[in-house]
């Protein structure tokens, strides 16, 4: 090499490497700004839901006289639940305010304790009836406007018409703190409730428990229909054959459609032709079965073909029959791999709402479904339907919601990474 | 009895049929010399075999009666009917169907109609009737079976041959579903996208440029309709989807070169796993972010630059669904780079280069077409995508390809049409099929595009 | 043997430290290289003393290889694999760099300078040292952006003219010319293994080397195709510096001058070719080249 080429390579050095600094940069930089929408992400979720698992509470002092429940001391349970409990919780809180005594303003002195503060009272009377003519100090749970206002939401310095707390009633909840009345405690409402339109009452118990019904019957339904079919595609089907040939190329393509469109089908298929309960369990888990198949199919077949061939040959030297080797030998060798692909498969079930919006999984849930027909909705859609609503408490909610749903993935995703590590096998 | 009893008890007599299946074999068999016996097979397999005559006819006459029975049944109600109904267009019957079932599902009482009433009367009689018959049959012929299988039990039968038969069909029948799945995806997509395009013309949808499907037909009012044309869908789609893999593209693929390129083992065991966190955020997620975080931000950050940008702006949209879609591109990108052999980096590091003309001028012109393989399987993504864009994007359809104003897509359109209370074949619920054909059709060709050209590019290097 | 002994610590006493652990492990008597393995600063082209390579792990793949290589020589390296002679062709042009975890220590200099100085760069480096593999490895690109590559990495070419012109010589030189001059726009990955081995040895030349590295470039490929590469081996040898590992003796004894035998790791011997092979000084040398093993 002449010294005029060394001279000219020398002489390009300088730019060629402040090229390579900024190309470097890029890629870091593309890594840097995933991870940090991802901090940003988890960041704002777990800010905003985090105080979801804490609600407020008022202290009421009530008298729970007869008359005022309107009933006598030897009640049938049937008066004892349509008593009205509404006033006594009226005058609990006026009592702590006995000078207020405009209309509207009682009103709004009412509005401080939840719709459920009579429920309360309801559930203590019916639990032991000789509660009737006690005075009785229970704490009931706060409005939601008061329960955000609680957790430091409210701007007090804010113009009052922008607020959702008025000044007298901030005169009204400044004295409440004073006297010690009012408090934050664990949100056991959120998880022991479905659904309701007062956010203060709305839990996740009958979203969880559909997640569950229909989780179970998707593992139930996918994961033998997922194995069986990669064990034949993989062992048993004859090479170069069209059917098994067009079997595959339907998977792979299966493996990318749309979830929405699985939704489509059970619309149109399992509620309109074969007339399946809409809404149901039972419904939503056939959809995300058919979704989820192709995953399970595609890493069972990974895993089958990862049990080297000596394995079978071996089994079949001794005389066991084709059938007998595969599910005696292979399939036990190959059961990790399929797990985690199952796991995984299953982890993006949960995750999924689209299709089960399609077969009406979209629901207003109050109460718990009790089998795999009834109506219910899940964590995901629960979640959806939550975003929508426009109170802060709401959003506060569906933070906390997405935070027990992520628990969930990470849970999953956890125990596939646990079981590959576990059962992690070299050939 | 409903049918999970029946299943309960069919499972039941199932395990019964295979214990004294295989207990009859243990007593036909002759002891052998040696230890063992003179059986074909194991006495387990008889015991199977019994179990699967017992089971498996049952099992499937009870399937095909379920899944029949209702149409049937619906059937006969309706040829029950007064003769002014019955003489009614097909819409208006398969809508007298439905309110029958509904009345049947919400209470009788309920009806208005007194005709509905004895329909529906009528409809709830024969389903009871049909519901005793099917477990009858199911249950006798679970018996008759077991009385069959009974009969094969002899020492010379086949039983371990048989049963594998059996299991074989068995493992057919579920890698089939596959292929009924996509059967079932078209046909159903199709039917009902034909019967939309009988009422509005095809090229109607495909080219009209005004969509409002809102003011279409009530139930009470044949005949009248909406417009539906789908392009400002399209480019609603188009819009969020090319904002998305604007962002997807680069970023993800990137990612992909620093990671397999330049991060140490350390970096790579660390960042990649959090990347795929990234994919695994369920959707409805990302659709809450993309709508009270990202939104309200590019939303205010306009307005602080004197843009005015529409509260469920397209760019939130496509941004937060461009972070979604990062590792799905990085993960395939890492796979087609990594699948560069070494010997052309060595190739290319020996002439001198540095490392970052070595990626752009041999890895990447190498790996081409696997990253155009990923685009496209991004792309379909991107487009398949449902729940941000129902949470972050707009319902209304406006014909624009700014990213600061609201538009929306064929998957929120679908969803928006199919959600709540509607009659199943107004031209409105049709329509959603009629866009979840044209989804179907687009994301499969690119699916099979990618994937053609991602199994060529894997052939060059194996 | 004790006078190569001797010899070695006159010429680099500086360089000549004590392998890292390891060395008691072999049962073998190689203490140090016997034959002639330095020049005596007549016309050296490498410079390298007590140069250890270690792997990730400190798995050590070379132990203190000391040796000259001469300025238009052809000095060709021989020994059973994994030896240790393509790891040490490696480090003559820091080809070792790319692999992670690879550390390289000792003096290596490249016309008296050290080629790991801070002053030195690895891309100007490899220009001047170029390498061909193993395995052919054209780009995937065209016939002439392959050739090309490196001038313009380089900016060697002021314009399309000068470019035209070093592709055709480079061509021409690494004797393909003819063969390709119809359809230099066809993807170098159409050609033949052969063809391909000459292209990358003419992209090789392109950016005019002083020394080619050649890693077993013929091991892929058919008698007729290496009989064209042992060839043009032998006319490059006229402009450039060339150190080629092989696997093959007969090669080794055909193309080259001097004649490296690598050991475990260890340079065993290096001498003219024909001393090596005719008249071998060290047991283990004697044993590879009469086929005991290898």
């Amino acid at each position: 090499m002449s010294t005029t080429i060394t001279e000219k390579v020398r002489a390009s050095l300088g730019k060629r490497y402040a090229r390579e600094k900024r190309f470097r940069a890029y890629g870091f930089i593309s890594i840097a700004l995933s991870l940090m929408f991802l901090v940003l992400l988890m960041f704002n979720i777990f800010s905003k839901g985090l105080p979801a698992f804490s609600s407020t509470y008022i202290k009421l002092d009530v008298t729970l006289d007869a008359q005022t429940l309107g009933v006598t001391a030897d009640a049938t349970p049937e008066q004892l639940r349509t008593a009205s409990y509404n006033s006594v919780v009226q005058k609990g809180v006026q009592a702590l305010f006995p000078a207020v005594e405009e209309r509207k303003q009682k009103k709004a002195l009412k509005s401080l304790v939840s719709g459920d503060a009579q429920y309360e009272l309801q559930r203590m009377v019916l639990a032991d009836p000789k509660l009737i003519g006690t005075n009785q100090t229970v704490w009931v749970l706060a409005d939601d406007d008061i329960d955000m206002f609680h957790k430091g939401y409210v701007d007090r310095t804010a113009p009052e018409a922008d607020r959702r707390i008025k000044d007298f009633q901030l005169v009204w909840l400044d004295k409440l703190e004073a006297e010690g009345r009012i408090d934050s405690q664990f949100n056991t409402t959120f998880f022991t409730r479905g659904d309701s339109r007062e956010p203060e009452q709305a839990g996740i118990l009958s979203a969880l428990m559909g997640s569950v019904y229909t989780m179970s019957l998707t593992l139930l339904f996918a994961f033998p229909l997922g194995v069986m079919a990669a064990i034949y595609l993989e062992e048993f089907a004859p090479k170069n054959n069209f059917w098994v040939d067009f079997i595959e190329v339907n998977i792979n393509n299966l493996a990318s459609v749309p979830s929405i469109i699985f939704g489509l089908l059970g619309l149109a298929v399992f509620i309109q032709i074969f007339g399946m309960p809409r809404s149901s369990p039972l419904v939503g888990s056939f959809v995300l079965t058919l979704m989820i198949l192709p995953t399970i199919i595609i890493a069972s077949r990974a895993a089958l073909k990862s049990v080297p061939p000596s394995i079978r040959e071996g089994a079949l030297g001794i005389g066991a029959s084709k059938t007998q080797s595969v599910f005696h030998h292979v399939v036990p060798l190959a059961m990790p791999g399929i797990l985690t692909g199952t796991i995984i498969g299953m982890a993006h079930a949960v995750g999924e709402s689209a299709p089960l919006l399609m077969v009406g999984m979209v629901a207003f849930i109050v109460d718990v479904p009790h089998g795999i027909t009834d109506p219910a909705t899940i964590l995901p859609v629960q979640i959806y339907l939550w975003a929508d609503s426009p109170e802060r408490a709401f959003t506060e909610r569906t933070s906390a919601a997405i935070i027990i749903l992520l628990a969930f993935m990470i849970l999953m995703n956890l125990l596939a990474i646990v079981l590959r590590k576990q059962f992690e096998r070299r050939w | 009895m409903n049918t999970l009893g029946i299943l309960l008890t069919l499972s039941v007599l199932a395990a019964f049929s295979y214990y004294i299946g295989r207990k009859r074999s243990l007593a036909l068999a002759t002891p052998a010399k040696r230890g063992g016996n003179n059986l074909h097979s194991l006495p387990g397999y008889y015991g199977y075999l019994v179990a699967i005559w017992c089971g498996i006819p049952a099992l499937i006459i009870l399937l095909l009666w379920s899944v029949l029975s209702d149409s049937i049944i619906t059937q006969m109600t309706l040829a029950h009917l007064p003769t002014e109904l019955q003489n009614q267009s097909g819409d208006q019957v398969s809508l007298i169907s439905n309110q029958i079932r509904n009345l049947v599902a919400n209470g009788i009482e309920t009806a208005t109609d007194p005709a509905m009433k004895v329909a529906a009367e009528e409809y709830s009689r024969l389903q009871g009737i049909s519901n005793m018959a099917k477990t009858v049959v199911v249950l006798v012929l679970a018996i008759i079976g077991f009385a069959i299988g009974m009969r094969f039990i002899k020492p010379t039968t086949r039983a371990r041959n048989q049963v594998e038969h059996v299991i074989q069909y068995v493992m057919i029948l579920c890698a089939a579903v596959a292929i009924l799945t996509t059967v079932g995806i078209i046909t159903s997509v199709l039917f009902e996208s034909i019967r939309f395009f009988g009422q509005v013309p095809a090229t109607d949808f495909l080219f009209g440029t005004h969509w409002s499907p809102q003011t279409a037909i009530r139930a009470d009012q044949v005949g009248g309709s909406g417009s539906f044309g789908a392009i400002p869908l399209f480019v609603g789609t188009l819009l969020i989807s090319a904002i998305a893999l604007l962002i997807a593209v680069p970023l993800g693929l990137m990612s992909a070169i620093y990671l397999s390129e330049y991060a140490s083992p350390f970096v790579r065991a660390y960042v990649k796993p959090a990347l795929e966190i990234l994919a695994g955020i369920p959707t409805v997620v990302y659709g809450f972010f993309a709508a009270l975080t990202v939104a309200p931000f590019i939303r205010d950050v306009g307005a602080m630059i004197g843009l005015n940008v529409a509260s469920e702006s397209a760019l939130a949209a496509g941004v937060v669904m461009g972070v979604m879609i990062i590792p799905f591109m990085s993960s395939l990108s890492d796979d087609v780079i990594n699948a560069v052999p070494q010997a052309m980096r060595d190739g290319s590091y020996g002439m001198g280069a540095t490392k970052s003309e070595t990626i752009k001028q041999v890895v990447l012109p190498a790996a081409l077409p696997g990253i155009v393989g990923a685009f496209l399987l991004a792309a379909s993504r991107a487009i398949g995508e449902t729940m941000i864009v129902v949470m972050a994007a707009g319902l209304s359809a406006n014909l624009t390809v700014n990213p600061l104003e609201a538009v929306t897509t064929v998957t929120v359109q679908i969803v928006t049409l199919l959600t709540g209370d509607q009659e199943f074949d107004s031209a409105k619920t049709l329509a959603a099929f009629a866009l979840g054909l044209a989804l179907f059709v687009v994301t499969l060709i690119l699916n099979i595009l990618a994937l053609q050209i991602v199994r060529k590019y894997r052939e060059q290097y194996e | 043997m004790t006078e190569a002994t001797l010899n070695m610590a006159a010429a680099a006493p500086q360089t000549h430290k004590p392998a890292a652990g390891g060395r008691e492990e072999f049962a073998h008597d190689i203490t140090g290289t016997v034959g002639k393995p330095f020049l005596d600063g007549k016309d050296t082209k490498f410079f390298s003393r007590g140069v250890n390579v270690f792997y990730t792990g400190n798995k050590q793949a070379i132990f203190d290889v000391n040796v000259d290589i001469g300025r238009n020589e052809v000095i060709a390296m021989i020994g059973p694999s994994g030896c240790g002679k393509s790891t040490f062709l490696r480090c003559l042009n820091r080809m070792n760099d790319t692999i992670a975890g690879c550390r390289v220590t000792g003096d290596i200099r490249l016309d008296g300078e050290d080629i790991h100085g801070k002053e030195q760069d690895p891309v100007l480096l490899r220009a001047r040292v170029g390498m061909v593999f193993q395995k052919p490895n054209p780009f995937p690109k065209s016939i002439y952006d392959n050739v090309a590559y490196g001038p313009r990495l380089h900016g060697l070419a002021a314009n399309r003219a000068e470019l035209d012109e070093i592709v055709e010589s480079s061509l021409t030189k690494a004797g393909l010319f003819k063969e390709v001059k119809d359809r230099l726009q066809t993807p170098g990955t159409g050609l033949s293994g052969g063809q391909q081995q000459r292209l990358c040895i003419a992209r090789t030349i392109a950016v005019s080397p002083e020394v080619i590295l050649m890693d077993e470039p013929t091991s892929a490929l058919d008698p007729i195709a290496t009989a064209t590469i042992e060839e043009l081996i032998d006319e490059l040898r006229q402009s450039f510096t060339i150190c080629i590992v092989t696997h093959s003796m007969q090669q080794a004894a055909r193309i080259s001058q001097r004649t490296a035998y690598f050991h475990m790791g260890k340079l065993v011997e290096v001498n003219n070719t024909k001393t090596v092979f005719t008249n071998p000084q060290h047991q283990l040398t004697e044993n590879y080249i009469t086929g005991r093993f290898g």
